[in-house]
C-alpha cells in the first residue's frame, strides 16, 4: 500500500522538468501559463508526499496557500493575456518584445 | 612643589595664546610685558625647583598629568620627569630665553609683526620646555616637532622676502629628514620594548646587554634625529641659513633652544648609547668632523651672523664629541656655557647690526669700539669665553670635553684642539675686524652710529657676567675646584653601564689644560697682529681660501646631488609612471565599465524565452554548485 517516497520525488521532478521545458520551448502564452501551473503542482505534489513521509501536516497548509495564490495569479495572468490579445491579436511571446526599449 | 612643574609650561603657553590672539589689539608695551613676564615666571618657578633639588635627598620625580595614548598594551602617559638634567636645561632655556625676550622687546620695537613675533617666541620656549620635561620619547617628540615648527615660523618671520622663506623651508625640510630617523627609531622602540617611557626603556635595554643589534639600530636612528636638530654633518646646512630670521631669534635658536635638543636627547638616552659603543663612536666622529669643518668655514666668512652660525655648528660638534666619548656631564656643561656666550655673541651682533641700520658685512664695519662701548666689552667677554681663555666659562667646559676625549683616544684630543684653536682665530678675526681699525662704512651710516638702548644692553651685561662666571660651577678637581655641576648631574648619569675610562692622573689633565690655554692665547695675539688694522680685501681668494669662502661648496654639492635631480626624477615619474600607470589604471577602470556595459546591453533582447532560459540556467548552475562544491 505504501509507495516509497522516491517515486513521488521522481514523478514530481519529471513534472517540474516538463513544465520548465514547456516554458522554455513553447511560444504560446497560454501554453506557457499552463506549464507554470504544472511546475506549481509538481511542487505541491512534493510537499504532500513529504508531509505524508514525515507525518507532519504543516506542508499541506503550504499546499493550500500555493493553490490559492495560483488561482489568484491565473485570473490576473489570463486577464493580461486577453488584453494583450485584444491589443495585438496574438499570444505569441516571441512578438511581445515591446518593453525592450 | 615639584607637582607644580606644569606651571613652567603653562606660562609660556598662556603668553603664546594671549600675544597671538590679541596681537592686533594689545599695545606693544602690553605684548612685551606678557611675552617677557611669562618667561620670567617660568624662570622663577624653575629656580624654586632647582633650589629644592639642591637639598639632599632629592630624587628624580615623575609628575603624572593624564593618559595621552592608550592602545592595546601600549600606554603613553602625559608625564613630566623632573631630575637634575631637566632642571639644568630648564634654567638655561628660561633664563637665557628671558634675556633674549627682554632684548627683543626693544630690538623689534619698530616691527609691524610685534605680537606675532612674541607669540612665536613664547611658543618656541614652550616647545623646548615640553621637550626637556617629557618623561617619555613621545612627549619629547612633541616638543621636538614644536621647536622645528617654531624655527620655521621665526626664520621665515619676514615672509615677504622670498629668500627668507627659502631659508625657513630649508630648515624645516632638513629637520624633517632627521625627524624621520627619530620617528623610525621610536617605532622600533615601541615594537621592541612596547614602551616609550625613559625608565622602562632603559631598564629593558639594560637587560639586552651591550652590543645588541637592535640597540645600535635604535640609537643610530635617534642619532639621525639629533644630527638634524643639532645641525651636524650631513644635515648642518640649514643652521647658517637660519640667519634669515631676526637676530634675537638666531640667539634663541643657537643658544638656548632648538640646537641643544639633540644634545639633550642623547644625554637623556645615555643608557642606550652607553650600551651601543658603536653608535657612540659614530657620535664622536660626526661631532669631531663637524667641529673641524664648520670651524674651517667660519675662518673666511664675511657676514657677522654667518661666522657666528658656523661657530655654533662647530661648538655643537664639540658637544657631540663630548657625548661620543661618554662625557655626558661635560657635554651638558658646554651646552650651558655655550648658551651664555653664544646668546651674548648673537645679541651683541644684533646690537652692531642695529647700530649700522641692518648692515651685516664685517668688511663695511670697523672701529666700532668707541661708538658701542658696552657692546664692545661684552662681545670681548664672549669671544674670550668661546675661545677657551681661562678663567672664562668656555675654557672649563671645552676643556672638560677635550680632557675626556684625550682619555678615550689622544688623536681625538689633538684634532679637537685644532678645532678649538680655529675657534679662537675666527672669533678674534671677527672681533678685530668689527670693532678695531677704521670705520669702513658709508658716511651716512657713520653718522647714525649709536649705542643700543638699555633694554638691549642690560641683557648683554648680564650675559657677559654669566659668560665670565658660568664656568666656575664646573672647575675640575685638577684645578682645585669641586666640579659642582658634574656632581649635581652625577645621579642622572650614574644609571646604565659605566664607560671604562683609563684614569688619567691629575697632572695629565693639568698639562693638557695649560697647553690648550697657552695655544689659544697665542692664537688670539697672532690674530690681533693680523687683523687689528684690517683693510677690506677686494680680490676673491684663491685655492683653499676660495673653498673656504664658498663653504667647501657643500650647498652646491647638495644642490647638485639632491635639489636638482629631485625635480628631474619627479618629472620623469610624472611622465612615465603617473600618467600611464596610475592615471591609466583609474581611467581604464572607467573605460572598461563603459565598454562592458555596451556589450552586456545586447543581451537584453526583449525575448522573454531568453530571459527565462537564463534564469533556469542560473538556477541549475547554483544547484550544481550547492550540490557538488559545498
Amino acid at each position: 500500500m505504501d509507495m516509497p517516497v522516491n517515486d513521488y520525488i521522481f514523478l514530481s521532478l519529471a513534472l517540474f522538468c516538463i513544465g520548465v521545458m514547456g516554458v522554455l520551448i513553447r511560444r504560446n502564452a497560454i501554453i506557457i501559463f499552463m506549464c507554470i501551473e504544472i511546475m506549481l503542482n509538481a511542487v505541491n505534489l512534493m510537499l504532500v508526499a513529504f508531509s505524508k513521509f514525515h507525518h507532519n501536516a504543516s506542508a499541506q497548509i503550504f499546499v493550500f496557500f500555493i493553490m490559492v495564490v495560483a488561482a489568484a495569479e491565473v485570473s490576473v495572468g489570463l486577464a493580461i493575456i486577453v488584453m494583450v490579445y485584444r491589443h495585438s491579436h496574438t499570444v505569441d511571446v516571441g512578438l511581445m518584445n515591446r518593453l525592450k526599449h | 612643589m615639584v607637582q607644580y612643574v606644569w606651571l613652567v609650561l603653562l606660562l609660556p603657553l598662556l603668553g603664546f595664546l594671549v600675544t597671538g590672539i590679541w596681537r592686533n589689539r594689545l599695545s606693544k608695551t602690553a605684548i612685551a610685558m606678557t611675552g617677557c613676564g611669562t618667561v620670567l615666571g617660568s624662570f622663577l618657578v624653575s629656580c624654586v625647583l632647582f633650589f629644592q633639588a639642591l637639598a639632599p635627598g632629592f630624587r628624580s620625580t615623575q609628575v603624572h598629568l593624564f593618559n595621552f595614548i592608550s592602545v592595546g598594551t601600549l600606554q603613553i602617559p602625559f608625564d613630566f620627569q623632573v631630575d637634575q638634567l631637566t632642571l639644568v636645561f630648564l634654567l638655561i632655556i628660561t633664563g637665557v630665553g628671558f634675556l633674549i625676550h627682554l632684548y627683543s622687546a626693544s630690538y623689534m620695537r619698530t616691527d609691524a609683526g610685534y605680537g606675532r613675533y612674541f607669540s612665536y617666541l613664547n611658543l618656541f620656549v614652550f616647545s623646548m620646555l615640553l621637550l626637556v620635561l617629557g618623561a617619555n620619547y613621545v612627549i619629547l617628540f612633541i616638543g621636538w616637532e614644536g621647536v622645528g615648527l617654531c624655527s620655521y615660523l621665526l626664520i621665515g618671520f619676514w615672509y615677504d622676502r622670498n629668500d627668507f622663506n627659502q631659508a625657513a623651508k630649508k630648515a624645516f625640510i632638513m629637520n624633517r629628514i632627521g625627524d624621520l630617523g627619530f620617528l623610525i627609531g621610536l617605532f622600533l622602540m615601541i615594537s621592541r620594548f612596547s614602551s616609550v617611557s625613559f625608565g622602562e626603556v632603559f631598564a629593558q635595554a639594560s637587560a639586552l646587554g651591550t652590543h645588541s643589534g637592535v640597540l645600535v639600530a635604535i640609537t643610530l636612528l635617534l642619532l639621525v634625529g639629533a644630527v638634524g636638530k643639532s645641525a651636524q654633518i650631513p644635515l648642518y646646512t640649514w643652521l647658517p641659513d637660519a640667519m634669515a630670521g631676526p637676530t634675537p631669534v638666531s640667539a634663541l635658536i643657537h643658544a638656548a633652544t632648538m640646537v641643544t635638543a639633540g644634545i639633550y636627547m642623547i644625554a637623556r638616552s645615555h643608557v642606550l648609547y652607553s650600551l651601543a659603543p658603536a653608535t657612540l663612536n659614530v657620535v664622536a666622529l660626526i661631532g669631531l668632523a663637524t667641529a673641524i669643518l664648520a670651524a674651517s668655514i667660519a675662518l673666511k666668512q664675511y657676514d657677522i651672523k654667518k661666522v657666528l652660525a658656523y661657530s655654533t655648528v662647530s661648538q655643537l660638534g664639540f658637544m657631540f664629541l663630548g657625548l661620543g666619548v661618554g662625557a655626558y656631564g661635560a657635554a651638558v656643561f658646554h651646552v650651558m656655557t655655550h648658551a651664555f656666550f653664544k646668546a651674548l655673541l648673537f645679541l651683541g651682533a644684533g646690537s652692531v647690526i642695529h647700530a649700522l641700520g641692518g648692515e651685516q658685512d664685517i668688511r663695511r664695519m670697523g672701529g666700532l669700539r668707541r661708538k658701542l662701548p658696552v657692546t664692545y666689552w661684552t662681545f670681548l667677554v664672549a669671544c674670550l669665553a668661546i675661545s677657551g681663555i681661562p678663567p672664562f666659562s668656555g675654557f672649563f667646559s671645552k676643556d672638560a670635553i677635550l680632557a675626556a676625549a684625550y682619555r678615550e683616544q689622544p688623536l681625538l684630543y689633538y684634532v679637537g684642539l685644532a678645532g678649538a684653536l680655529m675657534t679662537a682665530f675666527y672669533m678674534f678675526r671677527l672681533f678685530f675686524i668689527t670693532f678695531h681699525g677704521d670705520f669702513r662704512g658709508t658716511e651716512e651710516s657713520a653718522r647714525h652710529l649709536h649705542e643700543s638702548p638699555p633694554a638691549m644692553t642690560i641683557p648683554l651685561v648680564l650675559l657677559a657676567l654669566l659668560s665670565f662666571l658660568g664656568g666656575w660651577v664646573g672647575i675640575p678637581s685638577s684645578l682645585g675646584g669641586k666640579d659642582l655641576l658634574g656632581n649635581f648631574l652625577a645621579p642622572v648619569f650614574r644609571g646604565g653601564p659605566a664607560i671604562p675610562m683609563p684614569v688619567a692622573g691629575g697632572n695629565t689633565d693639568l698639562v693638557l689644560m695649560i697647553v690648550a690655554a697657552a695655544l689659544s692665547i697665542a692664537v688670539v695675539f697672532w690674530t690681533r697682529s693680523l687683523y687689528r688694522q684690517y683693510k677690506a680685501e677686494t680680490t676673491p681668494g684663491r685655492g683653499l681660501v676660495r673653498w673656504l669662502e664658498h663653504k667647501w661648496y657643500v650647498d652646491e654639492l647638495y644642490d647638485f646631488l639632491f635639489t636638482r635631480p629631485l625635480p628631474r626624477l619627479s618629472n620623469w615619474l610624472e611622465r612615465h609612471v603617473e600618467s600611464p600607470v596610475i592615471d591609466g589604471a583609474v581611467n581604464g577602470m572607467g573605460r572598461m565599465v563603459q565598454w562592458g556595459s555596451r556589450k552586456i546591453r545586447l543581451i537584453q533582447s526583449g525575448q522573454v524565452g531568453l530571459y527565462i532560459f537564463g534564469m533556469v540556467a542560473g538556477a541549475i548552475i547554483l544547484f550544481l554548485i550547492a550540490f557538488f562544491l559545498i
